[in-house]
């Protein structure tokens, strides 16, 4: 039997929502092992209403992990470039699980709940996450798998008042600042909710019981400002945002350094190292790299994608690892890895698509300024 | 006037050994918002199966193959500024290339319209 054989026999399975979704109209698409809306009314339609008002997106595909014991802590900071001494309760943080080789194994969030931790990695990559991470955490500290709890995001301008006026909780929504979290009920559901998300919008997070997910998201759809999002506005929201999608602008050939995600390694981790992968992240950062993750805005309207060869002159000094129109502002935009040479903002530079040269510069990210609610 | 139908989505209207190229309107509906076209220049020579054209969507970058032979006449200014009328009269406005047949026998093994709508209902 070949490999591919063995491929189709993978059953793609469904998501809570999946027949929520069908009965709006969702095209459905093979996404992460599951079945995911890419879009609803047409994935423009949908980028312009979430940067105008809201937008419900369903990321229950994503992994959701409890982990505690004792010496969580400890373990914790083992694994992850994370100083959590500096992480205080319910407030999520960005980190990222490496290799052995400092590779980035995925991206993810951490936040510190009473007796331990909440992690959220990316779907595609949880099993591969979870089984590292119980190789890699002693056997004290235990691993829960939150597989009955789907994940919502509502993102936009509009995102608050839509929310607050379906929720209820110890403390009004409005006391959560961005990058923060509380426990409250919508429509009776007993949620979990941060103020954080993947467009670069003020927005939510919101996890639920699978069993409740569609009463919560018909509550949350209900309001006038919120449309049902699908996977294509994600993405083009996310490069607009400036922010890597892993699997494309992240993988195990890049470092937290290459990758300019040096945020991510908080700083005493930084100077003490101790954590899985700390060796080349440490060398780097005395080092250099060779390469790293720049934006490029291009002119013109035709877009670059994932692949593509950035040039200078004859000289090819680096590769999209995403690319697309730019709904926002009306021109194609891209991220790369980059020779450091050709990195400062402004530098000229061509990429190649199908043996065409198009015009592009280096400019900071995010391309379209984040809005949230500090 | 005749016009023709492929398997791939492209549609060509043909009088005598002029024809026009387009994309169906369940190919725009596929590709979703299209924000750029990339057409042939005229003179460009192409053969069947051959793709001069790139019809670029928010989602992703996809051929535009000629269901025959010739050379190719004009394209479609107008998409230049307004790509989008690929996705809102792809049978009209949205045309995308004029060529001038070289062997009209290729039409042949093309679908008429019913047997195009078949097919598509068939998907």
């Amino acid at each position: 039997m070949s490999e591919a054989e063995d491929i189709e026999e993978i059953e793609v399975l469904t998501l809570p929502l999946d027949g929520w979704h069908r009965a709006r109209g969702g095209r459905m698409v093979e996404f992460a092992g599951y079945w995911m809306p890419v879009q609803f009314e047409g994935i423009l339609a949908e980028h312009e209403w979430t940067r105008a008002s809201a937008g419900l997106f369903d990321v229950s595909h994503m992994g959701q992990l409890y982990i505690s014991g004792e010496g969580v802590e400890a373990a914790l900071e083992a694994v992850l470039p994370i100083d959590l001494a500096t992480l205080k309760p319910n407030g999520p943080r960005y980190s990222m699980l490496l290799d052995e080789e400092g590779g980035i194994l995925d991206d993810l969030m951490v936040t510190r709940w009473s007796t331990g931790f909440y992690l959220v990695v990316n779907g595609a990559t949880k099993w591969d996450d979870m089984g590292h991470l119980r190789e890699h955490l002693p056997d004290e500290v235990t691993m829960m798998y939150m597989e009955d709890n789907a994940l919502l995001a509502l993102q936009g301008p509009q995102a608050a008042a839509a929310l607050e006026r379906v929720t209820t909780g110890e403390w009004p929504l409005s006391a959560l600042t961005f990058m923060k979290g509380g426990q409250f009920k919508i429509a009776g559901v007993d949620a979990w909710i941060s103020r954080s998300g993947y467009t670069g919008e003020d927005g939510f997070e919101i996890a639920i019981p699978a069993e409740s997910a569609a009463l919560v998201a018909d509550t949350i759809c209900a309001q006038p400002e919120v449309k049902p999002i699908g996977l294509g506005a994600r993405d083009s929201l996310r490069l607009e945002a400036g922010l890597p999608l892993y699997g494309h602008d992240l993988s195990p050939d890049h470092s937290p350094v290459d990758a300019d995600l040096l945020f991510a390694v908080n700083k005493r981790r930084r100077t003490e190292g101790g954590f899985l992968g700390a060796e080349r992240v440490l060398r780097e950062l005395a080092e250099g790299t060779k390469q790293k993750r720049v934006g490029l805005a291009l002119e013109g309207r035709q877009a670059a994608r994932e692949g593509a060869e950035v040039y200078n002159g004859d000289q090819k000094v680096g590769v999209l690892t995403s690319g697309g129109f730019s709904p926002t502002l009306g021109h194609p935009i891209a991220m790369a890895y980059v020779d450091m040479a050709h990195t400062a903002e402004g530098t000229a530079l061509e990429v190649d698509v199908r043996g065409k040269r198009l015009p592009a510069r280096v400019v900071s990210m995010p391309f379209v300024p984040h809005r949230y609610y500090r | 006037m005749t016009r023709y139908f492929t398997q791939d989505h492209e549609w060509i209207e043909v009088d005598g050994s002029n024809a026009t190229v387009g994309i169906t309107d369940y190919a725009q509906g596929q590709l979703g918002d299209i924000t750029f076209v990339d057409l042939p220049a005229a003179g460009t020579s192409v053969k069947k199966g051959d793709a001069p054209c790139v019809v670029d969507s928010v989602k992703a970058a996809s051929d535009v193959y000629s269901p025959a032979s010739g050379e190719v006449t004009e394209a479609n200014g107008a998409l230049d500024g307004e790509p989008e009328l690929v996705n809102t009269d792809p049978e009209g406005a949205g045309w995308l290339f004029k060529l001038t047949l070289s062997d009209a026998g290729e039409l042949d093994g093309l679908m008429d319209k019913a047997a195009y709508d078949e097919f598509v209902a068939g998907l």
